[in-house]
């Protein structure tokens, strides 16, 4: 296999885009991603977007999209892991270069999701549940997560408190970073008194529904002096599933496929997690991080819930952990996400991201999770 | 060959809702329904509550008193009900796919308002008496709605009740000796095909049409199997309300004594096809081998069907299997609001309705 | 047309039908056709009973579409005495009542209803356990 590097990045500022529809918001980064590389042809194109049926009524969206773009008639492939399909994408971008299938790929991802109504797109995320013997009876995605929260609080004491620390780390970071969704720091009092959504999360320990896209370019590292832009390598990639329905699973409590998936990537790059120096995690909600943390090593298991508190997973801290401010303040554009998290890596790693740079930065990593931890994609990235 | 009760249970909602609750949103006075009605409170079903939900409670605790029949033996469900949750599609069909009595079952829904219940076990005792099955589940079960403001608002509740009928003398609970039915035309009360709430003849109710119909089969049945009121332990009336039962009881020479046990309806409300076979479950979970009680129910429009049984020894067995009647009417229970009555009784129209 | 989705699950949906697997006697709800812990593809069809313990719980106040109007209310997971675990409501309880460790029985219920014409969805969802 050929060693790989991210040569591009591109990302509009994510939120509520009223004016611009799916086809337009991933054209926009896409161009972005191909001028900062300094290309204007790809060989093939792997575009993560979990639900366009459901929230854009438009399916077939990878010839779509390349059409738009104007590549057809490359290869042009829709990647769905519900909401690791932009983490998945970019992996699937990564072994088709590194294959030798092909030399320059764009891995991008795409949600529009506010053309429906909030109750519409609560349905449309659960359908990354077992819809039948999960939906039908009414559980929506925070509840499987608070599940997963009133469990971890039972084990390992995790406390309200806590859970609302990551709510505030990651929005003092988005606060710093101006394509974030909402770029405002909350405080712990505002998470804790917010809407109650599902027992004990509310909604201020939710990510937002949001519009966006993005897209990086990968090609192979041995042609990354022909780019403009300083190459970042991508060391280590690991993929893994679990059941998805939660009940299915022995410990409530681990992300396994998180866990797993981690394993692969510190193996394939022979790194530790002591080793990171940054990490985008899936921070779906509050709890999530907390979890992701654990099943990555940066701390023990029930460990999370402290770290966050003591200042450990922030900017300045022993692992900064989503410093972009992660799903909870730039938005979660499902299908975009994981290429999102994906971009502000290569950008730290470059030196490009201004206050929220973390000093000498080489190496970094990202972790993207469908459903309630069905799926889970991670990938460390390193300065070349 | 004696044929009879082999299996009973009964299955309430939790909710309850007491009348001077209901009394104060409609500026009505509580203590006079309390009094006139004999009623104190009623049953609510839940949103995830209806007929076929409570049926299928009420089967499960018959088999459980039936001592291990096997469900596919069972050849005839039958399930009466005002409050069917298809206009069109069998409720039988899905309590008997619940309880595991498909493929080879013969099932019907029956409507006559409060009798429908009554008919079930009837029918069903009847195809055992002829041999063409072996076990037949009647059931009777409403969650019955009374318009707001109504008197009706009052006392409609849900409930049901279910009884295995068999001809097998080792799981024999109480036999079944004697029927009788009454019926003419008598438009007391209806609901017309698209109306959500009954009607009803007001005044009209009573005398021409409870009183006389059940009176016409008390006494059929006494005739018929030549007993009288005082040959019985226990005895168990229509009841929608806590007057009409005690009454009729008194005019057909039946004494408090005989009916009290039977008579849920002051803390339960009515419960329709499931009143008087809801009755017969908590004289059942109380009554002792060789006790003899005489049942009529009534449905407006309007009859009457009576039967007479006797309780065998195995019902001592039985009793503590499956939770008693009075037991989940006293003792598990949850008090609303007018408010949350509302909302569980879709009183309340909500977007795209 | 989602009647025969449901249809096709009645077994499971209302009567409980688990499966436990030849092999390791995993036990599975709703039935496999690969057992995912021994990779056993023979299985027995068995009946769980209707007691349970709650493994975790929440309560939800913003639910999808299908549930407008029944909002807040629990759900949990359910560990079945008989092996699987499921996740349904728990109702008939005081939402601040419900506890991991919860003894509950299964109830017949109505799941949801497919708008105002459509079928209607039957199952089992969670009460506590009281004697």
């Amino acid at each position: 296999m050929r060693d790989v590097a991210v040569i591009g990045v591109g990302m509009q500022k994510w939120g509520e885009i009223w004016t611009k529809s799916l086809r337009e918001i991933f054209v926009e980064s896409a161009l972005l991603a191909m001028d900062d590389a300094g290309i204007d042809k790809l060989e093939a194109m792997y575009v993560g977007s979990m639900s366009p049926g459901l929230f854009a009524a438009q399916e077939h969206i990878g010839s779509l999209l390349a059409d738009y773009l104007g590549q057809a008639p490359i290869p042009a492939t829709r990647v769905e892991s519900a909401c690791a399909s932009g983490g998945l994408a970019f992996r699937m971008a990564c072994m088709d270069v590194a294959s030798g299938m092909h030399d320059i790929v764009l891995a991008g991802g795409v949600e529009k999701m506010t053309d429906i109504s909030g109750g519409e797109a609560t349905f449309a995320l659960s359908t990354a549940s077992d819809m039948k013997w999960e939906g039908t009876c009414g559980v929506t995605f925070p509840g499987l997560y608070a599940m997963m929260a009133v469990a971890h609080m039972e084990k390992f004491g995790t406390t309200r408190e806590q859970l609302a620390q990551v709510a505030v780390k990651n929005h003092a970071n988005g606060s710093l970073n101006a394509r974030a969704q909402f770029p405002t720091k909350i405080t712990a009092e505002q998470v804790i008194n917010s809407v109650k959504v599902a027992d004990p999360l509310n909604i201020l320990d939710c990510s937002p529904i949001t519009d966006g896209a993005a897209a990086v370019i990968v090609v192979p590292a041995d042609m990354v002096k022909n780019f403009q832009q300083p190459g970042v390598k991508v060391t280590g990639t690991g993929h893994a599933t679990d059941t998805i329905a939660l009940h299915d699973r022995d410990d409530l409590t681990v992300i396994d496929s998180a866990r797993l998936a981690g394993e692969q990537a510190y193996k394939m790059a022979g790194k530790t997690p002591q080793d990171i120096d940054l990490c985008e995690v899936h921070d779906c909600f509050t709890i999530a991080e907390i979890m992701v943390t654990e099943a990555l090593g940066f701390c023990e298991l029930g460990g999370g819930g402290p770290a966050v508190a003591a200042g450990h997973t922030a900017l300045g801290g022993k692992i900064p952990v989503n410093t972009s401010g992660g799903l909870k303040s730039k938005g979660h554009p499902v299908g975009a996400t994981g290429v999102g998290q994906v971009i502000e890596v290569v950008e730290q790693l470059r030196g490009q991201s201004g206050q929220r740079q973390v000093k000498d930065a080489k190496v970094g990593m990202t972790q993207n999770m469908g459903g309630s931890g069905g799926s889970s994609v991670v990938h460390i990235l390193e300065v070349m | 060959m004696s044929v009879g009760i082999v299996g009973y249970g009964a299955h309430l909602p939790r909710r309850r809702i007491k009348v001077e609750e209901i009394a104060k949103v409609w500026g009505a006075d509580a203590p006079s329904y309390k009094k006139g009605l004999e009623l104190l409170q009623k049953s609510v079903p839940a949103l995830d509550e209806d007929t076929i939900t409570l049926s299928v409670e009420a089967v499960r605790n018959a088999l459980t008193r039936a001592g291990g029949i096997d469900p596919a033996d069972i050849g005839a469900l039958y399930i009466g009900s005002e409050s069917h949750p298809y206009a069109v599609k069998p409720s039988g069909t899905i309590v008997a796919e619940a309880i595991g009595a498909v493929p080879s079952c013969h099932t019907a829904d029956f409507e006559f308002a409060c009798k429908a219940g009554s008919e079930a076990m009837f029918v069903a005792y009847g195809l055992v008496k002829a041999g063409l099955v072996k076990y037949a589940v009647g059931i009777g079960g409403d969650t019955s709605q009374g318009a707001p403001g109504d008197a009706l608002e009052y006392s409609a509740a849900a409930g049901s009740a279910a009884f295995i009928m068999g001809d097998d003398p080792d799981k024999m609970l109480a036999t079944v000796d004697e029927t009788y039915a009454f019926m003419t035309d008598t438009p007391d009360f209806w609901r017309r095909e698209h109306q959500f709430y009954p009607s009803h003849g007001g005044r009209f109710t009573g005398e021409p049409a409870y009183f006389r119909t059940t009176l016409g089969a008390v006494n059929g049945l006494l005739e018929k199997a030549n007993l009288k009121p005082e040959d019985f332990r226990w005895a168990v009336f229509h009841q929608p309300n806590g007057k009409f039962p005690a009454r009729v009881a008194k005019m057909a020479g039946f004494t408090e004594e005989q009916y009290d046990v039977g008579r849920l309806v002051p803390l339960l409300g009515n419960t329709y096809s499931g009143a008087s076979p809801l009755g017969l479950t908590a004289i059942l979970d109380v009554a002792q081998p060789g006790d003899r009680i005489f049942m009529c129910s009534y449905g407006s429009g309007a009859g009457s069907d009576a039967f007479v049984y006797t309780v065998q020894d195995r019902i001592r067995e039985v009793q503590n299997l499956a939770p008693k009647t009075r037991w989940m009417l006293e003792e598990n229970t949850i008090q609303v609001e007018y408010g949350e009555y509302a909302k569980m009784r879709r009183k309340i129209r909500l977007a795209g309705e | 047309m989602p009647s025969a989705r449901s249809w096709r699950a009645y077994p499971q949906t209302y009567r409980l039908e688990a499966s436990r697997c030849s092999g390791c006697q995993k036990t599975f709800f709703p039935p496999r056709q690969v057992c995912n812990a021994c990779s056993g593809r023979e299985f027995e069809t068995f009946r769980m009973g209707y007691g349970g313990t709650v493994v975790t719980h929440t309560v939800i106040r913003t639910p999808g579409d299908q549930f407008q109007g029944e909002a807040p209310f629990a759900v949990g997971i359910i560990a079945m005495d008989d092996g699987p675990k499921m996740t349904t409501q728990i109702v008939d309880v005081p939402l601040e009542e419900i506890r991991i460790g919860m003894k509950v029985k299964l109830e017949f219920r109505r799941m949801y209803a497919e708008g105002h014409d459509g079928v209607i969805e039957y199952g089992h969802k969670a009460v506590p356990l009281r004697e």
